[in-house]
């Protein structure tokens, strides 16, 4: 069910790239977009009362030096927090440059409306 | 001797991070180190043709850490993207000096060749979507460079749609990620092989043909190209039509489906109707154009489909189950086709910018007659032309020979019919551009018109000579067998990837 909502989220996000004229929506659009898949990247790692996937030194199994198979069948997997925080940075860095690409657009044409920005054809 | 593959990598890293750092009083000295990058990763990559290895990034073992991965497919493409990275950026030593902001346009071409090759060399599917925002990314901001209306809109529309894909890759990457349990291509693959397709690998599939088809602009995707790679500045059109949507687009398609996924007949049909659509479709949209650099990049449409066309025909007939040699021939093709592509067409685009430098427009009804002022362009576009219409001998005729006789010999007459229809195409595009460009009579306003000579002309007479000798690449025997076969096995062993790069050293 959860699934569902994150790809219902997804679908949204993109809908709105695609359909809206004004240029700043459509970023929003894209942004929707980026949100839910982070959320179906977290999603993918959570586990139902789960522990942080922090390994203290009671963790370990005395006789055999490794993690307790305990901890790992109880702890939620941290991989794809990684992959968020990265995923975040590098969106971070695509929205600033579309917004400035949208202020540098409004600068020249004086609107955001797209079907107004229309010089490029063929 | 090896080259370690963090060197890829970190030298244009490096010196992109270097390079803003000069002022604009000292534009020399930028340009300066720009082109030592560029000229020592043309080093590494000769130097590394014919090896093979798998780089652990911070001594990891392999599911747990990232690995770079080099064998003759991305062994071939990083020698592609060195050679047209080479060139452009001696080019742009001299187009560039008209705009402001050098070094930072310096800086973005370095992080975008940084993308590229690391896109190539990951064996981590996570890792080569990181490396391929590097590169989408600034190649959003180099379209845009000249902050134009134009430029702007370009950009824009560009951004919109690169963004799309990206998030389709990443969501088809989680999607891979919960059902496999691995982010490591090669333990993904081993994964998919042990309990089969189910219906959230499918889905993620159809998400990567979708993401990386709109990075590689295949019709149905092609929308964004023919407004982005003409308002760029040349030197940036060429890297992007000549590399950037093969190393992000093609190149990560083809990997993902052959080495990752596995060829099935549905998806070598799938591969070989996206190549003919855009066959054909960007050759008929081409024909029309005005604009010179517009119709090169409908033409770049039109030539990545004879490659994907290639391609997905050699994985179609390993899927049915065919002789192996005809499904071999069509691989080479494709790949001899993407790499005489990445050559001859930055030559297009390189010499449409030495033309929109001498007479300030890009308009070729607006030209005529220019094989007198700009007899150096005048030859290596002619030369280019050929090479891409497929006059033997230069080199787009012997990749367009090699698909005509895999197709038919596969059986397949009308794919054969239609490649031919498509060189013929071509043939008339160009014949149109010298015609509009270099032949009749010199209008009143370019009377005076002066050819930059330097090393503009030096890097287009470069792959000028590249054009003319690709045709050894396949005719001597040592230098198919160290340059092209590999890249064919690889995509012809298909699944034993994973096992080759698990028992690699």
């Amino acid at each position: 069910m959860l699934y569902a909502m994150c790809f219902f989220l997804f679908v949204i996000g993109l809908y709105c790239a695609l359909v809206k004229k004004n240029m700043v929506k459509i970023v929003i659009g894209i942004m929707i977009m980026e949100y839910s898949v982070n959320l179906f990247l977290v999603m993918l790692g959570y586990r139902a009362g789960g522990v942080a996937p922090i390994v203290g030194k009671d963790e370990f199994d005395a006789v055999s030096g490794m993690v307790k198979s305990s901890f790992v069948n109880s702890s939620v997997d941290p991989l794809p927090q990684a992959l968020v925080l990265t995923a975040i940075v590098i969106s971070l860095g695509s929205l600033a440059l579309m917004i400035s690409i949208c202020i540098r657009t409004y600068e020249k044409y004086g609107t955001f409306d797209i079907t107004q920005i229309r010089r490029l054809k063929g | 001797m090896s080259v370690p593959l963090p060197v890829f990598v970190a030298i244009p890293l490096v010196t992109a991070f270097l390079l803003p750092l000069f002022s604009e009083k000292r534009r020399f000295g930028a340009t300066l180190l720009a082109n030592i990058a560029t000229g020592a990763l043309l080093v590494g990559a000769i130097a590394s043709i014919g090896q093979s290895g798998v780089y652990r990034v911070g001594k990891w073992p392999i599911p747990l850490g990232i690995n770079l991965v080099l064998d003759g497919f991305s062994g071939l493409l990083i020698l592609t993207v060195s050679v047209v990275s080479f060139a452009a950026m001696l080019f742009s030593a001299d187009y560039m000096e008209r705009y402001t902001a050098k070094p930072k346009y310096l800086s973005l071409f370095l992080l975008m060749v940084t993308g590229m090759n690391g896109v190539v060399l990951s064996g981590d599917i996570f890792n080569l979507f990181v490396f391929l925002e590097i590169a989408s990314i600034a190649s959003y901001a180099l379209v845009g460079f000249g902050c134009g209306h134009e430029e702007l809109e370009a950009s824009f529309k560009y951004m919109v749609l690169g963004s799309i894909a990206s998030m389709f890759i990443l969501f088809g990457i989680g999607l891979v990620y919960g059902n496999t349990g691995s982010l490591n291509m090669a333990y993904i693959s081993q994964a998919i092989a042990g309990r089969g397709l189910n219906r959230g690998l499918l889905f993620a599939l159809g998400l990567f043909v979708a993401g990386f088809g709109l990075k590689a602009a295949l019709v149905p995707f092609h929308a964004w190209l023919p407004d982005a790679h003409p308002s760029a500045p040349a030197p940036i059109s060429a890297m992007l039509s000549g590399v950037l949507i093969k190393a992000l687009g093609v190149y990560a398609l083809i990997r993902v489906v052959f080495n990752v996924f596995g060829i099935t007949i549905q998806l070598g049909w799938v591969l070989l109707i996206l190549g003919v659509l855009s066959m054909v479709a960007g050759g008929f949209l081409a024909i029309g154009q005005l604009d010179i650099k517009r119709l090169m990049a409908y033409s770049s449409i039109s030539q990545l489909g004879y490659v994907v066309m290639g391609i997905g025909l050699g994985g179609l007939i390993i899927a049915e189950g065919g002789n192996p040699a005809w499904a071999k021939l069509a691989i080479l093709g494709g790949l001899f086709h993407l790499i005489n592509h990445a050559v001859y067409k930055s030559l297009l685009f390189l010499t449409s910018g030495s033309v929109e430098f001498s007479t300030g427009t890009r308009r070729m009804d607006q030209m005529g007659g220019l094989s007198k002022v700009l007899p150096i362009t005048r030859a290596t576009c002619t030369i280019a032309s050929a090479s891409i219409a497929g006059v033997p001998p230069f080199s787009g005729f012997w990749s367009k020979l090699i698909l005509l006789i895999a197709a038919v010999q596969a059986g397949f007459v009308w794919l054969g019919a239609i490649i031919v229809f498509v060189a013929v195409l071509t043939l008339i595009m160009y014949l149109k551009v010298q015609r509009y460009v270099f032949l009749g009579e010199l209008p009143e306003n370019l009377q005076g018109v002066e050819e930059k000579r330097g090393s503009m002309t030096f890097a287009m007479v470069l792959l000028a000579y590249f054009c003319v000798l690709m045709g050894l690449l396949l005719l001597v025997p040592g230098l198919k067998a160290t340059v092209l076969d590999p890249a064919v096995d690889v995509l012809v062993g298909g699944l034993s990837y994973s096992s080759r790069i698990i028992a690699m050293p």
